[in-house]
């Protein structure tokens, strides 16, 4: 981590959620009765800090998803709220959080759906800088993030199927850090990745982190993942949140049951007999 | 098929898999005994499904297949498919990863696990449906009698992936072969369906050929190892000396990233 000068500032949170709750109504099962309602969120609390890392961690249908959904703004808590820098954030109309979009961007889980397959990698990465009015040479920054992120800038002009998914995942994530986002989130973003190429995302997105001054956020299904690449953990349980703290901690002396459960259910791999230095 | 002519229960020579463009699996050469648990790790493009679906004569038209496969010393390579879908899901048997997509949608789950006794035991219509509840329940779907009743998009993806492993064990095959049954699962949903696989396959005296790029998940449930790169086996042995010692740099690498991203022994 870099110890920058505001390091006083280091402890106040850059996005804070407060009791959110997201409810989603169903369809009518009488004609008359009140419509049932699925509570995909009941009342979560998440603390991201300036320059902290935060994983969200939880099994299909949990409530990740709709979570990272309402800390970006795209949907819109029933109950709750959520603040960037004590400002709150939640839809409205599209300029109105447009500093926001600035300020957080996201990796997905598949580069192959989420790059635009006609367009150039420069025209790919360009395109946050246009849409936020990012005022600086845009030219200058698509460079500048091709070789953040380990490829060279004369790969600008070609197109994302000529790349490998661990090279995709790259483009994905320069143009996530194209806009100098404070937060970055990253929804699965390894989990269609080989395991070899996996461990060098990771890394990417390490080294990033600490030399950008960005905060992360990393939902995923895979604890291993967590456990490397954050300082705290969310652990997530039918739209609760069942443990929180260092990750170190919750994940491994965890507390509750239900971390405890997860925990255990992840496969292990017997040690080494050889010591291997690298790891 | 009356093939229990030698002990050996498959044996692969100098398999080799291409579509035009280079052999995509090269001379892949391994044997199984009864009872054996076999694993196959590689990532994507490694050539390891391709090498059990031609085993199978599963590998699509477009490929040429050659080599040879030897079920029992008998030839499989170049039968005609009347001839393997004789020996498909009775000798043989196979569970796919995505259950959504092997399933047949509009098929009450029941009569799906009934199929290849009726096919293969030619059981009746009433034996085989008994034959399928009483399945449903080995495989631990809670209510049997009801859950096969239902169809495939009723049950949740731990359930339906249990109706995979009850169609393929419907016959007692002796060799069960999967490739990345519990990917598309829940981690603690996971841990329960490779519990039921273990289970079942000791209690059935079956042989395993367990294809996955998880090399924490192989070295739970296999014996032997193959580490496939490139179309080739660059490796193989004993699962836990492989895998706490691997010899070849590029097992060396694969396992020490993925200790990279795993947690800690507890």
């Amino acid at each position: 981590m870099i110890e920058a000068a505001e390091a006083t500032n280091h402890d106040a949170p850059l996005l804070r959620a407060e009791g959110i709750r997201r409810d989603f109504p169903l369809p009518r099962t009488t004609l008359f009765g009140p419509r049932p309602v699925r509570r995909a969120l009941r009342g979560v609390d998440l603390t991201l800090k300036v320059g902290g890392s935060v994983g969200i961690v939880g099994e299909s249908g949990s409530g990740k998803s709709t979570l990272v959904r309402i800390l970006l703004g795209l949907d819109r808590a029933t109950a709750g709220t959520v603040t960037f820098r004590g400002r709150p954030i939640a839809p409205g109309r599209r300029r109105d959080l447009q500093w926001f979009r600035r300020e957080a961007q996201i990796v997905l889980q598949d580069p192959l759906s989420s790059l635009d397959p006609r367009l150039r990698v420069a025209s790919i990465i360009a395109e946050p800088l246009r849409c936020l009015a990012v005022d600086e040479d845009h030219d200058a920054r698509i460079d500048e993030v091709l070789t953040a992120v380990g490829l060279e800038p004369d790969m600008r002009d070609r197109y994302p199927h000529e790349f490998s998914g661990g090279q995709q995942q790259r483009i994905a994530i320069a143009r996530a850090i194209a806009p100098r986002p404070a937060v970055l989130v990253g929804d699965e973003p390894v989990s269609s990745l080989d395991v070899s190429v996996r461990a060098q995302i990771l890394d990417l997105l390490g080294r990033l982190a600490a030399e950008h001054d960005l905060s992360l956020i990393l939902v995923s299904h895979d604890l291993g993942v967590v456990r490397y690449l954050c300082e705290d953990v969310l652990v997530l349980h039918d739209g609760a949140v069942a443990e929180s703290g260092r990750a170190e901690d919750v994940l491994g002396r965890p507390q509750a049951e239900y971390t405890r459960q997860l925990v255990a259910a992840v496969p292990r791999l017997p040690r080494p007999t050889v010591a291997s230095s690298e790891y | 098929m009356t093939i229990d002519t030698e002990p050996t229960l498959l044996a692969v020579t100098d398999l080799v898999v291409d579509f035009g463009a280079g052999a995509v699996v090269d001379r892949v050469s391994f044997v199984m005994q009864p009872g054996d648990r076999v694993g196959i790790i590689g990532e994507s493009g490694s050539g390891k499904t391709l090498t059990a679906l031609s085993v199978v004569g599963l590998a699509p038209d477009s490929a040429s297949v050659t080599g040879s496969v030897r079920w029992h010393g008998q030839e499989l390579l170049g039968r005609s498919d009347r001839e393997l879908s004789r020996l498909r899901g009775e000798a043989i048997a196979m569970v796919f990863q995505n259950p959504m997509t092997s399933l047949n949608p509009v098929m009450r789950v029941g009569r799906q696990i009934a199929e290849p006794l009726r096919l293969h035991h030619g059981l009746s219509r009433s034996a085989a449906g008994a034959a399928a509840v009483e399945l449903c329940r080995r495989v631990g779907l809670p209510d049997p009698a009801h859950a096969a009743r239902a169809y495939p998009h009723q049950l949740s993806g731990g359930q339906r992936q249990r109706v995979g492993i009850a169609i393929a064990l419907a016959c007692r095959p002796a060799l069960l072969i999967t490739d990345e049954p519990t990917t598309a699962l829940d981690v603690t949903v996971q841990a329960e369906v490779l519990a039921l696989l273990h289970d079942l396959i000791e209690e059935r005296d079956a042989a395993l050929l367990f294809i996955t790029h998880d090399v924490a998940l192989v070295s739970g449930i296999t014996d032997h190892l193959l580490v496939m790169r490139k179309g080739t086996i660059v490796e193989e042995g004993p699962t836990a000396q492989l895998v706490a010692a691997p010899q070849h740099p590029y097992t060396a690498q694969l396992i020490a990233a993925a200790r990279a991203t795993a947690l800690e022994d507890a």
